[in-house]
């Protein structure tokens, strides 16, 4: 058996990202994963013979450039559909339209046609801040080093620069939540409650939740990100994990799809490598771990492997989840009222106002279903043909709010739901019902089961301020090394946390580069 | 339902309507919850009885965690400094543990009781920080505080004493070790350890067999003059030894709320007790990065000149303040003038010169002495009945 | 038209602290009050015939002893008696009693769970770290960080400083606590419903916000860092209401020569050349002075009493932005004896404690719900009190006052105005919540007087019935309270100054805000300073 510097367990996005930037600088890589498909949760499942969904993620919105780049991604097989608009679905069937700066229908006024695109200029102002942050290691206060003490003052600099104003404004809106801030700026109910859906997307709180306008901008950032925007990925999600595999490879790294990391292997004080599903042991330099953090170290490591402390640490790391997902293969496309096939083929939300989001995150708290839920609408088959059976169609939706555990349990909610949720889209796509060939709900137990992320929680622990940046994913075990010698993080619990970003995968390689552990 | 204000009143221990009754000057104190004499009769024939006969002093209300179950030896392998591992079963040790930075949370006993089976013993309470500790480990974990009694029989009779109690070949047992007895039909578990650094025992018994076990080794240990120590005796007799005491010598870290308060077991001269051939244990990293570096604090011994207890004072290096002393006392036994202080490293080895600055008062008139002091190497206290097997006699 | 050297507007605590450092600097000052009494929201007054109520504030530990010590404040009158502990009663018949003696809370928390009595030190000494960091600033003006003025540099040099000392991870668990929700702080620590439900009470009172609202911890810690006599988080009653401590506050104010004007409703401020000149009063009154203090919440100083033609833009829009919800209401009763209550002796010294009905964070999330939906609670959480106990110049011998505050009642309901059914429905909601554990309680009722936001706005003059003056989340908090870049008690006009609880360090009756802003005033007179500083804690 080979020796091998670094063993990157996951080979979701980031664990292939960092697998395949390590590789390029010469070093022995290999991923494994449990799983038999690349990409984590950017995967492609069969829903009913011949339906393709994108089973976990649907979007790509905030994924690096660079990475595409750097890793040679479309000569690998990627390609991205075309940038997406948002249409926010109206029950009135006069939808509003949210392309770029430009809003169109369901009475937009003026003053928010207006106020838009000088809103949205000025959150890309604190974006490209953030941005600073989130391409390198979130930087320590004290024990800073000179790399550390850069970061502070680009940071530093970068407030100066963005003017009185801005820096005055972003003092403020830095800890607030977003229905304040869309109330402060707009009127249009659609509008607000469609804008403040990214704010709230995959983390376990409502709008009036302070700190949502940082998640927010955590999205925002998207657009600096990525160019095209929010687009899908021909052929499905899992088109993105097998174009991340090819380039891992071809960068020299060796991926290990369907053989799980039963254990992380501790000798003395350090990490030394892993045991595999098969029985054998990869002795390595580094582990690298993509998986989130509980997992990584309360399952592979083990808590009795650590420091008390850092077990606590881990215990009381937050992992609840509020996101499900709806999955319909269809007989036929459905018609929405006031959409035609182009429409249709956009990002459709269903988020009547932003009362009606927080309403429906109200029953969670509680462990409860709710009655009236938000839906995030892919319908890829659209542009891509390919997903569905000729003439028929594949939709998929996030779904929110969903308790990770009802009461009851699952098993006695989940039809109930899934019926309720299929009545509410039929009331925007009437006739939708006759034309299902195949549904299911996918909650949080599903995700966890199903992509190893505690919780279901899909940023691998709740992407708030208080789990962000030098905070994540908790002191003691930031800036990609942990308390544990020659273990690391690469996936969507470090910094700068979860979507496909592909950063915090770049980041650690980078990272581990830098401190020089597998020379 | 109205509760009654006796459950949120300071608790009594088994042994309460014996120590009562023997404690004419009435003077109460408050520890852990716990109504005890912090004298009974007088401080120094008190302290006097641990040193030339026998001394008894209550210690029920000591916090006691069984910790049992096949991962209890790993469990406090990683908790502990100390390598528990070379306890053998019916041995005792002392140890110490840290939180993740190395600071000390506290000190106690641990009794092995079985190849899984353990006992800790410490002053402070520990519920919280044990059950974060079990994470991870087969282990259960019960506070049986209130389901065991337990007397400290110390002095230079309390062998001869306990074994007319019925503790037959008690002499036999070494320090730190445990032996079984039955004390009318119910186990009676004694230990030879003990807070005073002299000849002595723990006697653990069930709370039900508590007034007989005073009763019957009150009239055992008559002819031997024993007698019911207070905490003020103990306190004495534990500087002396060079004993020390959460909150007094160090704070426990998990209560420290100034930075910078808290400390090492290495900057409170208890690196003995730190093994670090273990591979994992709570503080491990960061005591080696200690060690490598070196430590802030350096803990040290004083023997200061004149009979002034230094308390509370300043120890100085030429004009500079260097140190604090957390505990001092006149130590009648040894006739020396002790005290244990935190000194900024590099300043407090062995046979430094240093000098405390003690106030005094007389009459409503402070004196302020400037007394030298030298840092010695261990306690000046330490018999050779502590350490003998077979125990001496009387 | 009378000519002073400074008007103060609004005869609150601050507002007569700002009034009295002001003229004992020299200055001829006069506070002018719309009411036909002062105090503010810090009033005692007799709504039924011998028994007095704090009808607003009630309780006291935030006023700075700085300020209570340098304005003499116990020589005009003013005595305040800790009341020590409180309890939380449970469905099941149980209650929690929270000691103010450390031994006894432990073995009352020791009955509930052992490792929560034990993980109380752990609880109390991180959050004695963070009162630690914020006391020394109560006293001071915030820096600004926009600002490249020497002053601003160093005052923020010095305040990273203190964080800096905490080392690395400390400090990042002060940042997650300073964004973080009381009741992900809380359960950090504990297991027990109950425990927990007590504590987060201070993370959600006065606060528009719910237990698991990010930003609920620092709103705790809003209520501990006050102190009795030392005994920091420990609350008091002001002997004779909370009037005791506005009238010792105008004893000391006309002590110096300041002057105070009742029945004076302050129509606009005069500005004249962009400086500020004086006040005009509704009934077309003015009043002339170079120096202009508000003491009113920063949406009415700049949005009803100054003209918008004198204001920047951005000050209106901050102004209109500015956080102040309704969130709370409170119930007044005088009782024609001692209501009983279940599971508590009569003679235990808990009944002078504080009383709450909520014994989980669920149901005060829940209260939080009907808030979002623009209702009152329908289970509230109740801050129940009965200073009679402690006090015995509230009411008649045998007789009792009780003061229940409540979480949270909308400023309205629905959208509209509140109607009084919607009064009488949130008070028999709160009655019903404290009959629940008392069975002779209702007997007991002389008379009730029951506010919600719609009569403490009117009352008072707090916007929206804020208790606050304005929100106290991380937005609108030290440097940026009540707006960044104006978090140095000047207002943009020349010569007029903000002092009210809507500026650094916030609410509750603390009289900080009052100091600082006339420290700030005395500077830009270049007079010497009369205000102290903090004491410097240990």
């Amino acid at each position: 058996m080979t020796d091998y510097d670094a063993v990157i367990i996951g080979a979701g996005h980031n664990g292939l990202i960092c697998g395949a930037y390590l590789a390029k600088a010469g070093k022995q890589v290999l991923v494994v994963d449990g799983r038999d498909q690349p990409g984590g949760c950017a995967s492609t499942r069969e829903l009913a013979a011949g339906f393709h969904i994108s089973d976990c993620a649907q979007w790509l919105y905030q994924f690096d450039d660079d990475i595409v780049r750097d890793l040679g991604l479309q000569a690998a097989g990627l390609t991205v559909g075309r940038a997406k608009h948002t249409v926010a679905l109206q029950s009135d069937g006069d939808h509003l339209s949210i392309d770029g700066d430009l809003l169109r229908g369901a009475g937009i006024e003026a003053k928010d046609q207006a106020a838009y695109p000088l809103f949205r200029q000025q959150m890309n102002v604190f974006a490209k801040l953030m941005l600073k942050l989130y391409r390198g290691r979130a930087p320590k206060l004290v024990e800073a080093n000179w790399t550390d003490r850069l970061t502070l003052m680009k940071l530093g600099l970068g407030l100066k620069l963005m003017g009185k104003g801005n820096m005055q404004d972003l003092m403020r809106l830095v800890l607030i939540n977003i229905y304040d801030v869309m109330n402060e700026n707009f009127d249009h109910q659609g509008l607000k409650a469609a804008l403040a859906l990214d704010a709230i997307t995959g983390t376990g709180m409502g709008p009036r939740s302070p700190n949502t306008v940082f998640t927010y901008l955590h999205r925002a950032l998207g657009h600096q990100l990525q160019a095209s925007g929010v687009v899908q990925v021909m052929g499905g999600m899992g088109a993105l994990g097998e174009s991340l595999k090819s380039a891992a490879e071809a960068s020299g790294a060796t991926v290990r799809m369907g053989c799980r990391v039963e254990q992380i292997v501790k000798e003395g004080d350090r990490v030394c490598g892993v045991v595999l599903a098969d029985g054998s042991t990869v002795p390595t330099k580094a582990v690298v771990s993509s998986a989130d953090p509980t997992t990584t170290f309360a399952d592979l490591l083990g808590y009795q492997h650590l420091e008390t402390g850092m077990a606590r640490r881990v215990a009381q790391y937050r992992t609840r989840s509020g996101t499900a997902k709806l999955h319909l293969a269809l007989s036929g496309l459905p018609t929405v009222t006031g959409l035609d096939n182009d429409a249709l083929s956009q990002r459709l939300v269903i988020a009547p106002s932003m009362e009606s989001i927080e309403l429906a995150w109200n029953p969670i708290k509680y462990a409860e279903c709710g009655h009236h839920h938000i839906f995030d609408i892919s319908i890829p088959s659209i542009e891509d043909p390919s997903l569905a059976p000729n003439g028929q169609h594949v939709l998929t939706a996030l779904i929110h709010y969903l308790p990770y555990e009802p009461q009851g349990g699952w098993d006695a909610h989940r039809q109930t739901v899934l019926d309720n949720l299929i009545e509410q889209l039929e009331a925007y796509a009437p006739g939708l019902k006759a034309q299902i060939v195949a549904s299911e709900l996918l909650v949080p137990p599903d995700f966890e089961a199903a992509y190893g992320m505690k919780g279901g929680n899909w940023h691998h622990g709740e992407l708030s301020i208080d789990q962000a940046l030098m905070m994540r994913p908790f002191p003691g075990s930031s800036q990609y090394s942990t308390a544990v010698p020659g273990l690391f993080l690469c996936g969507a619990g470090a910094h700068p946390g979860g979507s496909l970003m592909g950063l915090p995968g770049r980041n650690a390689a980078r990272e581990i580069l830098k401190q020089g552990v597998l020379a | 339902m109205i509760t009654s204000p006796r459950e949120t009143m300071l608790l009594t221990t088994p042994f309460h309507s014996r120590v009562a009754a023997m404690c004419p000057i009435n003077e109460w104190g408050n520890w852990m919850g716990y109504t005890t004499p912090n004298a009974y009769f007088d401080v120094e024939l008190e302290y006097f009885a641990i040193r030339s006969t026998t001394g008894v002093f209550d210690l029920s209300p000591m916090n006691k965690y069984r910790i049992s179950g096949p991962d209890a030896e790993a469990y406090l392998n990683r908790m502990l400094t100390r390598n528990i591992s070379k306890l053998g079963i019916d041995r005792v040790c002392y140890a110490v543990w840290c939180n993740d930075a190395g600071s000390m949370l506290d000190d106690g006993t641990i009794f092995r009781l079985g190849e899984q089976d353990f006992r800790l013993c410490s002053y402070q309470r520990a519920d919280d920080w044990l059950q974060w500790c079990a994470l991870g480990f087969n282990v259960t974990i019960d506070n049986e505080s209130e389901d065991i009694a337990g007397l400290a029989v110390q002095g230079p009779t309390s062998c001869t004493v306990l074994t007319l109690l019925g503790c037959t070949g008690l002499d036999q047992l070494k320090p730190f070790g445990i032996a079984h007895f039955t004390f009318e039909g119910a186990p009676m578990m004694v230990s030879r350890t003990g807070f005073t650094g002299d000849l002595g025992y723990e006697v653990w018994v069930a709370p039900e067999q508590a007034e007989a076990l005073w009763d019957q080794l009150f009239e055992c240990g008559r002819d031997y003059l024993i007698k019911p120590i207070g905490g003020h005796a103990l306190d004495l007799a534990r500087i002396e030894a060079g004993f020390l005491q959460a909150h007094v010598d160090f704070v426990p870290a998990e209560e420290s709320v100034r930075p910078g308060r808290t400390r090492s077991p290495l900057e409170l001269g208890l690196e003995w007790l730190v093994d670090f051939s273990k591979p994992l244990f709570n503080g491990r990293l960061a005591l080696l990065e200690e060690k490598a570096r070196g430590s802030r604090y350096r803990f040290a011994m004083l023997d200061i000149e004149g009979n002034k207890p230094a308390e509370h004072s300043f120890i100085l290096k030429g004009d500079k303040v260097v140190g604090t002393v957390t505990s001092a006392a006149w130590c009648p036994t040894v006739k020396s003038n002790l005290a244990y202080a935190q000194i900024e490293a590099p300043h407090g080895n062995v046979g430094d010169v240093l000098t405390a600055e003690i106030y005094y008062q007389r009459e409503l008139h402070w004196t302020r002495l400037m007394a030298p002091c030298t840092v010695i190497d261990g306690p000046l206290f330490n018999p050779q009945r502590r350490r003998q097997t077979p125990a001496p006699a009387l | 038209m009378k000519q002073y050297d400074a008007i103060v507007i609004g005869a609150g605590h601050n507002g007569l602290t700002n009034g009295a450092y002001l003229a004992k600097a020299g200055l001829n000052v006069a506070v002018l009050e719309r009411n036909p009494y002062i105090g503010g929201a810090t009033v005692s007054r007799e709504l039924h015939k011998g028994w007095y109520y704090s009808n607003c504030s009630y309780v006291s530990s935030l006023l700075r002893p700085e300020i209570t010590r340098d304005l003499e404040l116990p020589r005009h009158g003013l005595q305040v008696v800790p009341f020590g502990g409180g309890t939380t009663f449970m469905r099941n018949g149980d209650h929690f009693h929270n000691f103010a003696d450390h031994d006894r809370l432990y073995r009352e928390m020791a009955r509930h769970s052992k490792r929560d009595a034990n993980a109380y030190d752990r609880y109390a000494a991180d959050t004695s770290l963070q009162t630690k960091l914020i006391r020394p600033y109560l006293m001071r003006t915030p820096p600004d960080p926009t600002s490249m003025k020497p002053r601003d540099l160093a005052d923020l040099l010095e305040f990273a400083r203190s964080f800096m000392a905490l080392g690395e991870e400390k400090l990042l668990d002060t940042i997650k606590f300073w964004t973080g929700s009381v009741g992900d702080y809380l359960d950090q620590y504990f297991e027990t419903d109950v425990i927990k439900a007590h504590i987060a009470g201070s993370g959600i009172i006065g606060t528009a916000l719910g237990v698991y609202s990010p930003g609920t911890a620092y709103v705790l810690l809003h209520h501990y860092m006050g102190d009795v006599d030392g005994n920091v988080g420990a609350w008091g009653f002001a002997r004779g209401g909370m009037g005791a401590i506005a009238n010792s506050l105008s004893k000391a104010l006309q002590s110096y020569g300041g002057e105070i004007i009742c029945d004076a409703d302050v129509d606009e401020i005069i500005v004249r050349n962009g400086r500020a000149k004086g006040v005009a009063l509704k009934d077309g009154t003015e009043y002339r002075a170079d120096i202009v203090v508000s003491n009113l919440d920063p949406k009415r100083t700049f949005l009803d009493i100054t003209n918008p033609k004198d204001l920047p833009e951005d000050v209106l829009k901050k102004a209109r932005n500015f956080k102040i919800r309704g969130s709370s209401g409170k119930l007044n009763i005088a009782l024609d004896g001692l209501p009983t209550f279940n599971g508590i002796d009569p003679r235990s010294r808990m009944m002078g404690g504080e009383m709450h009905f909520s014994d989980t964070m669920a149901r005060q999330e829940r209260a939080y719900d009907d808030w979002k939906n623009g209702t009152w609670s329908k289970d509230p959480y109740l801050d129940m009190l009965i200073p009679s106990m402690t006090d015995p110049t509230m009411a008649p011998p045998g007789k009792h006052m009780m003061s229940v505050f409540v979480q949270y009642a909308p400023p309205k309901i629905d959208g509209r105005e509140w109607t009084d059914e919607d009064k009488d429905g949130f008070e028999k909601s709160v009655l019903d919540q404290i009959s629940n554990y008392s069975p002779n309680f209702r007997d007991l009722i002389l008379h009730c007087e029951t506010r919600t936001p719609r009569e403490i706005e009117a009352e008072v003059g707090l916007t929206e019935g804020n208790i606050f003056m304005g929100e106290l989340t991380f937005d609108q908090l030290l440097f940026n309270r009540p707006f960044p870049g104006y978090s140095q008690y000047r207002a943009p006009i020349k010569g007029m100054y903000m002092c009210s609880s809507g500026t650094h360090p916030g609410g509750g009756v603390m009289a900080a805000p009052g100091a600082n802003a006339a420290r700030e005033i005395l500077s830009d007179l270049k007079r010497p300073n009369t205000v102290p500083g903090g004491y410097a804690d240990d």
